[in-house]
């Protein structure tokens, strides 16, 4: 069942197209990645996405309903996690859901103990390290009431190591969760391990240059990684990015 | 407390250092005391008559509390209504700063005329005092939100009043604090010129009379008062803001450790 339908978008600023006539959709419990080139109008599509932007043409549809200039349709993890630094990180995980009305305390409480912060229920976020920090915001999307989980970039600015246990960690969060994900991210091997489908996306003006379907079997583990098909498919991609990305 | 013995021990040894100087030229140059007395003189005229003078001391006190709390209030308004409403921030931003080239010491004796020798007048003047620089760096503090906590609060489809209560007016605190921490010193000044005017008690009203009387020790008296009352404030407004303030108060002790 779709869950979510981007219908032709398209945006352009002065004159300048930075979205031509983009097209994808979302079924229901999956995930997808969205993989592009830095600059290639991804923050663009996600305040489209979000309802803070309005498109030049084209709808949004969740659900079978347009929400198109509606924000909070759809929860959203920032690149940066963002967290407010007065609140603690209980109250920073509850935001999403009193910005929508009712706080679940329980719950909230129970994911954050099994995020492995049980200890820092009642931190500051400035005690937190990144990997910490993330996994917070991330915390804060699921609990938020919508069924659509955005996440742009989430762990660009993590190391290597952290970066692999964030992604594990998310895995068994969402195959536990079940909600749709979109994954924006410009990682190829970060876009395989973790989804289901791939879109990815032309330089600018901004298109949907191809759709990939993952077949690899869940649940994945860093094996995966070194495997030989995931570097076929890895090559395959990065030839495909490579033939549109244009020399600077 | 431990911290601000550490720190503040240099100020008060150069403090000490000046009073001594001070003290061995009076003695040695046999300066006249009501030129200038030696502190040791003003400390013991402060003691004696302090029966004389308390009242002047509680007045002005007084209305430095009162003026304060109603200058920052307004201060506290109209930087909120200025970043709620654009429009009226750029028509009246730049006549807030405009305001503040207008001397206070020329306008405290036309408000005497307007309102008489009460209270009113002299609030009038500690308010303008203390709410320019509230206003303005609470104002700065609410239009410089993190982008990125403000794209967040957008994308979750926060209401305008859930933005400004959530997270504008908070992230906008400390730099609320930094201007309550200046109008408190203003507040005290407001207070001494505004009883110059005319008043029957305050510490303006027994500078005047100290100082026509050719008395230095007790002109000096008040200053020290002054002085002493100003910095009983400010750490009163830094205390304030550790209590309310935890989230970066901790941050800044991590920063004096590690240096």
């Amino acid at each position: 069942m779709v869950h979510l339908n981007v219908r032709n978008i398209s945006q352009s600023f002065d004159e300048q197209k930075i979205l031509k006539q983009i097209n994808f959709s979302i079924d229901q419990g999956e995930f997808v990645s969205i993989l592009g080139p830095s600059g290639s109008g991804k923050s663009t599509l996600f305040r489209i996405i979000g309802g803070i932007e309005s498109p030049t043409s084209g709808d949004i549809i969740l659900n079978d309903e347009s929400i198109k200039n509606q924000p909070g349709s759809v929860s959203y993890t920032p690149q940066s996690p963002s967290l407010f630094p007065w609140r603690s990180v209980l109250d920073n995980v509850l935001l999403g859901q009193e910005i929508q009305g009712k706080r679940d305390r329980n719950t909230a409480l129970q994911m954050i103990e099994r995020a492995g912060l049980a200890d820092y229920a009642d931190a500051y976020p400035h005690e937190l390290s990144g990997g910490m920090k993330q996994r917070v915001s991330f915390i804060r999307s699921v609990l938020s009431p919508q069924p659509l989980i955005l996440l742009d970039e989430p762990f660009s600015a993590l190391d290597e190591f952290t970066r692999t246990d964030m992604q594990q960690w998310l895995l068994s969060m969402w195959e536990e969760h079940k909600r749709s994900i979109i994954f924006v991210t410009h990682n190829i091997e970060e876009a395989l391990f973790l989804s289901d489908r791939i879109i990815v996306l032309s330089n600018r003006p901004t298109s949907v240059q191809r759709e990939i379907t993952i077949p690899f079997k869940r649940p994945r583990n860093e094996d995966l990684l070194l495997s030989n098909d995931f570097l076929e498919f890895k090559k395959e991609i990065y030839k495909e990015m490579r033939a549109s990305h244009l020399p600077s | 407390m431990l911290n601000m013995i550490k720190q503040g021990w240099r100020p008060l040894a150069v403090l000490i250092l000046l009073f001594i100087i001070w003290e061995l030229s009076v003695v040695i140059f046999d300066v006249p005391k009501w030129f200038l007395p030696a502190p040791s003189d003003i400390i013991t005229v402060g003691i004696n008559e302090w029966t004389e003078y308390n009242q002047h001391v509680f007045a002005t006190v007084e209305l430095i509390i009162i003026g304060f709390i109603v200058g920052s209030l307004s201060g506290i308004i109209v930087a909120t209504v200025l970043h709620l409403i654009p429009v009226l921030r750029q028509s009246m931003y730049p006549l807030i700063i405009l305001s503040q080239n207008i001397p206070i010491i020329v306008l405290a004796p036309l408000l005497v005329g307007w309102f008489g020798f009460g209270m009113l007048p002299k609030l009038i003047v500690i308010t303008l005092v203390c709410f320019f620089p509230i206003a303005i760096s609470l104002l700065g503090g609410l239009q410089q939100t993190d982008r990125d906590l403000r794209h967040y609060m957008l994308m979750a489809g926060a209401t305008k009043r859930q933005m400004f209560w959530k997270l504008e007016w908070l992230s906008a605190l400390p730099s609320l604090f930094s201007g309550l921490k200046i109008s408190a010193t203003y507040s005290v000044m407001g207070a001494v010129i505004s009883e110059w005017l005319g008043a029957n008690n305050g510490l303006g009203v027994y500078m005047t009379l100290a100082s026509s009387s050719f008395r230095a020790d007790r002109v000096f008296v008040a200053i020290f008062i002054i002085v002493f009352i100003s910095l009983l404030f400010f750490m009163l407004i830094v205390w304030l803001e550790k209590r309310i303030i935890r989230w970066q108060a901790s941050e800044k002790r991590n920063t004096n450790g590690s240096s």
